[in-house]
């Protein structure tokens, strides 16, 4: 089990170095049409690893670029959500009582808002940007992780250090900084990681459907877009970003499961 | 070797394979059972004691592996085959555990759980299987045992769940009643009655009692032989009266030494 | 010499609120506790479950929210306290927990989780004294002080013990409160943490409320005993008294169920001394709470409760009690 772990960690950061330094390093890049080159499929000797897209751009380059967009927004976005639950959620449970419910109800109400519907309007309202992506999209995936750190919180709160704590002096922050959250980190990891691959599905939807990043700028989504519009003639042009896409979000999982386990029975003890 | 031994191990070992290397919970060890005592295992955590019930049971986690022998009235039950074994277990042997709670399915109610004994290890039909659980519950002491049988574990306190088990344990009328730690999650007053009532149901049955503890005191009430097991061996074994009075072993000398004993009065 | 006792608590009652049968009821976990105790003195505690021992605790500590009562600890108010008053309190009077393990914070060094206290409830320890006195109480409670880099569940059951004594202790408290401290240690481990708090309390003079359900173990520590049954106070007396003389028919019984590790005497009572089992907490029995149980029951224990009252060497709450032989 830990190896796989090894391996899917190992993808991703082969995978995010890649996309790091390959398009700095080659001559094409992911903006510039090149009519000539149009549409060709992918090829060994051609110097086009994955092919062109209908503008002649390098697919391998798009597919890279698309791929550091998504981590950027993913990572970007899970850490702001996983912020603002932690505090969210760690809050509501050590406060309890009417404090708890108020805040909780805020969590069911954000949750009962339909995300697509919500996108659309803030594209419309503020444009396309990346930043726009970022808010939108941290400010819908903190809802999991503040439910699931209140739930922790509150277990957390009975057990007997948590008393004995009391008994030698801490309160209020000290308790919350110093035996609380410890405590929280592993569960709060665990999610985190799992929060990116919902996160990167997010993008890639939004952007699919339109609503996501701007032209020229690839994601992940964009390039899903264009290759399934050119399914049938083309088809590389959607297998390689959806089989980038698959990677990521497999690695990310499986991450996120490894360290479930990783962390868990040293918790139980 | 006595030929009224219901149950005879010999050079019993088990142990446990994990990702850190092996863990020996028992090892090499001999004993008998004979028909109609009470055996009692003392021995602190770590001890094997647990495991040693476990491995008569067949109930060994996947991870363990048991070597040599543990014959019941002749036959092998070390790698005997699921099938045979269930038409043993619960109702040639039986088992009483710890905690009754986690013990008892929290789903079912009492007279559900008593009657399914009887359904499949007698063969009864629901009606009389429900009528023999009731009588057992009458026979272990259960107040009311109409209205209890129909209430659900969590309804019932510590005693009475573990006298439900005692029923379960009674249903198929066994020959051997395995008892892991029956009085330790109880209070004082509960576990006295508790005590009385197997002692009570060991000579009403005829059945032999292997029950392990690691309170002294309980076999001391109960005990008609003591063993006393530590890091997976037994390290004594005799009458409960020479045990307690005249001790062998150094560790069974330590143990009864380490009891604060109450001074009661007289 | 000081006359007035360094704990005394009139009247105490706590209750908690729980959901029975679709209902939010109260559920009441200790009535009208009276107790005492004196400086360098150790008085144990003794209850089945349900008595509310483990709820005293809870209460003088501050854990739990008494529902009323008074507590006096050294003649202040101990249920008044707040803020930084309780703060200033708590290095007074402190507590071991039962399950060594579970009361210390798992990500947490030991000797971090040692120091704690002194940060907080002694600010006035100088700083780099501070870390000789981790020190020393862990040579104290027989661990040695490189121990205390390591977390928790790197130490067995009694060891992490040993670590809640010496953390109860580090703060030079006057009051300890034991809350079933042995109950979770292995037979000779139960022993050495026994002789350990023994020798502590001799060498430190500290004054205990000794919280358990082994009787053995309340015999060797304490000076005098309590017994509480369903949230009430069955008797009081001198530890000899109690075990040798009890006046209460609870007291008797539980003395009787006790096991004992030696054949000859166990099997000579045979029979369980009571029957019965304990009755709701949510609906204790009226009049006396023990009469369900009670051999010696008579009518006038369903009517009126039995109010502590001296009979012989105990103080004890029976109206029967000169007949308990």
């Amino acid at each position: 089990m830990t190896r796989g772990v090894w391996i899917a960690a190992g993808v991703l950061l082969l995978t995010a170095l890649c996309s790091l330094i390959v398009p700095a390093m080659s001559s094409y890049d992911y903006f510039t049409p090149h009519l000539e080159l149009v549409s060709r499929p992918p090829s060994w000797t051609g110097g086009h690893l994955l092919g062109t897209d209908p503008l002649g751009r390098d697919l391998l380059i798009r597919v890279l670029w698309g791929c550091r967009i998504s981590l950027l927004i993913a990572l970007v976005a899970s850490f702001m959500s996983v912020l603002i639950g932690v505090v969210w959620g760690a809050t509501a449970g050590y406060l309890g009582g009417g404090a708890d419910t108020v805040m909780m109800r805020i969590v069911d109400v954000f949750y009962s808002v339909p995300f697509v519907p919500f996108v659309i309007v803030l594209t419309v309202l503020f444009g396309h940007s990346l930043w726009l992506m970022f808010v939108a999209i941290g400010a819908v995936s903190w809802l999991d992780i503040a439910r699931i750190v209140r739930g922790e919180t509150l277990s957390l709160k009975r057990r007997e250090f948590i008393d004995a704590a009391r008994v030698a002096g801490a309160g209020g922050a000290r308790m919350i900084f110093r035996h609380i959250v410890p405590n929280l980190l592993g569960v709060v990891i665990v999610y985190a990681t799992l929060t990116v691959p919902t996160v990167i599905l997010f993008e890639a939807f939004m952007s699919f459907l339109g609503v996501g990043v701007r032209v020229p700028l690839a994601s992940l989504g964009t390039l899903l877009a264009d290759g399934a519009a050119d399914m049938q003639a083309h088809p590389h042009l959607l297998l390689a970003p959806a089989c980038m896409l698959t990677v990521l979000v497999y690695c990310f999982n499986f991450l996120g499961d490894g360290l479930r386990d990783l962390l868990d029975p040293r918790r139980a003890r | 070797m006595s030929t009224d031994a219901l149950l005879q191990v010999a050079g019993l070992s088990v142990r446990y394979e994990t990702d850190h290397g092996h863990i020996d919970a028992i090892q090499e060890l001999d004993l008998d059972l004979i028909r109609g005592e009470c055996l009692g295992i003392v021995g602190e955590s770590g001890s094997g004691k647990s495991a040693l019930l476990l491995a008569i049971m067949g109930l060994l986690a996947s991870t363990a592996r048991a070597r040599g022998s543990i014959r019941f009235r002749g036959t092998e039950l070390i790698d005997l085959p699921t099938r045979a074994f269930n038409r043993l277990r619960g109702a040639r042997l039986a088992m009483i555990f710890q905690d009754p709670l986690s013990a008892l399915n929290p789903y079912l109610r009492v007279i559900d759980q008593l009657s399914e004994v009887a359904r499949v290890h007698l063969r009864c039909a629901r009606r009389e299987a429900e009528r023999r659980g009731l009588e057992l519950m009458a026979s272990v002491h259960i107040n009311e045992p109409d209205r209890r049988a129909r209430q659900y574990p969590h309804e019932l306190s510590g005693g009475m769940r573990q006298r439900v088990m005692i029923a379960m344990a009674l249903m198929a009328e066994p020959e051997i009643i395995l008892a892991d730690e029956p009085t330790t999650a109880l209070d004082a007053t509960v576990q006295a009655q508790i005590l009385s009532l197997l002692h009570e149901v060991r000579v009403r049955s005829g059945a032999s009692l292997l029950l392990v503890t690691h309170d002294l005191g309980v076999l001391a009430q109960l005990a008609d032989r003591v063993g006393v097991m530590r890091a997976g061996r037994l390290l004594e074994l005799a009458s409960c009266e020479q045990l307690f009075y005249s001790p062998t072993h150094p560790y069974t000398r330590e143990l009864l030494a380490a009891m604060p004993k109450l001074r009661v009065p007289a | 010499m000081i006359d007035t006792p360094l704990l005394e608590v009139r009247n105490l009652s706590v209750s908690f609120s729980v959901r029975h049968a679709g209902r939010t009821a109260r559920l009441p976990a200790l009535r009208e506790i009276d107790l005492s105790l004196s400086r360098g003195e150790t008085l144990g505690i003794v209850g089945e479950s349900g008595s509310g021992k483990s709820t005293l605790a809870r209460t003088l500590l501050r854990l739990t929210e008494a529902a009323g009562g008074t507590v006096r600890f050294d003649g202040t108010d101990l249920l008044a306290l707040k803020g930084r008053s309780l703060r200033r309190m708590r290095a007074r009077l402190q507590m071991i927990f039962q399950d060594g393990g579970s009361a210390l914070d798992p990500r947490q060094r030991i000797g971090a989780a040692l120091e704690e206290p002194l940060q907080t409830l002694r600010p006035e320890w100088p700083a780099d004294g501070r870390d000789r006195r981790v020190r020393e109480l862990l040579a104290r409670v027989g661990l040695e002080p490189q121990q205390a880099d390591r977390y928790p569940h790197e130490f067995s059951g009694g060891q992490a013990q040993r670590i809640g004594i010496a953390r109860a202790l580090i703060v030079e408290p006057e009051l300890v409160v034991c809350d079933e401290p042995l109950s979770s240690l292995d037979v000779s481990i139960k022993a050495q943490i026994a002789g350990l708090l023994l020798e502590l309390k001799r060498g430190l003079g500290l004054s205990m409320l000794f919280i358990a359900h082994d009787l053995p173990a309340v015999q060797l520590l304490s000076d005098r005993v309590l017994v509480l049954y369903l949230g009430r106070v069955m008797e009081t007396a001198g530890c000899e008294a109690l075990f040798t003389r009890p006046r209460h028919p609870y007291t008797r019984a539980l003395l009787q169920s006790a096991p004992v590790p030696d054949p000859r005497v166990a099997r000579s009572r045979a029979v369980a001394p009571i029957g019965g089992e304990l009755p709701s907490a949510l609906f204790p029995p009226s009049g006396c709470v023990f009469r369900t149980r009670c051999p010696y029951a008579v009518e006038r224990c369903a009517i009126e409760l039995p109010l502590p009252r001296t009979v012989g060497d105990s103080v004890v709450a029976c109206h029967r009690a000169e007949d308990v032989s």
